[in-house]
């Protein structure tokens, strides 16, 4: 996993409450900063993909690891 | 490019149908929606300061029972007293053992996203509740109100 600036454990969090989470990180972190979510969510793989298309934010990876979900996503 | 926007109009007033238009309003803001929930009928008891939602199996036989119950307590059974306490109570704690924000933490985040937060104003004289059992930052409208906002609005929901 490549190196990011914020970490957020969304773990155990249902839909809407990772995106929101991630979202009001990301709103304090500065343009360009990255930041990694870890969720058990199934549902959070689309939802971040979307997120990420909707928001302009970039979504530079998404894996299932050890029985969670990371996604790092680059602030545009 | 301007802001996409949301409307809802919100008509119920239960647990379950309470999640709806929170949901989707709070996930709309997170993805840079301007977004209005006007709450009319039954839907104004999701902006009473002390929410006392329930949910109840009457009526509705598409409700998960646990143990079978909805063999085992045909609709005259459903109806006892105390049923639909039960049903919340438990309904409550499954929502909190799988991870679901609760009714007052996605209403709270929709006010921090700044979801516009309106209340009809006729059906709050209808059924005599008064501005102050409201939650802070509602804001009282008709009709036409909503349709300035609904009519420039990517997305129109009736819940």
């Amino acid at each position: 996993m490549a190196d990011f600036d914020q970490e957020l454990d969304a773990s155990g969090l249902n839909c809407p409450l990772p995106i929101l989470r991630a979202k009001k990180t990301l709103n304090a972190m500065d343009s360009g900063q990255v930041l990694h979510v870890v969720a058990t969510d199934p549902g959070s793989v689309k939802d971040f993909d979307a997120f990420a298309k909707q928001t302009g934010n970039e979504l530079m990876e998404s894996k299932e690891e050890g029985g969670k979900f990371h996604f790092l996503i680059k602030k545009s | 490019m301007e802001d996409k926007k949301l409307a809802i109009i919100a008509t119920k007033g239960s647990l379950d149908w309470a999640y709806p238009p929170f949901i989707l309003a709070s996930t709309a803001s997170a993805l840079g929606y301007e977004t209005q929930i006007f709450f009319t009928f039954y839907g104004l008891q999701l902006l009473k300061k002390k929410l006392a939602l329930e949910v109840t199996p009457l009526g509705n036989p598409g409700m998960p029972m646990p143990m079978g119950m909805d063999k085992w307590f045909p609709v005259l059974g459903l109806a006892l007293p105390g049923m639909q306490g039960m049903m919340t109570a438990m309904m409550k704690k499954k929502m909190k053992d799988k991870g679901v924000a609760s009714v007052e933490e996605l209403r709270e985040l929709c006010q921090e996203a700044e979801v516009k937060l309106i209340a009809c104003q006729m059906t709050v004289d209808l059924f005599d509740m008064d501005h102050s059992e409201f939650i802070e930052g509602v804001e009282y409208a008709g009709a036409a109100a909503f349709f300035e906002f609904a009519g420039e609005s990517d997305i129109c929901l009736y819940i």
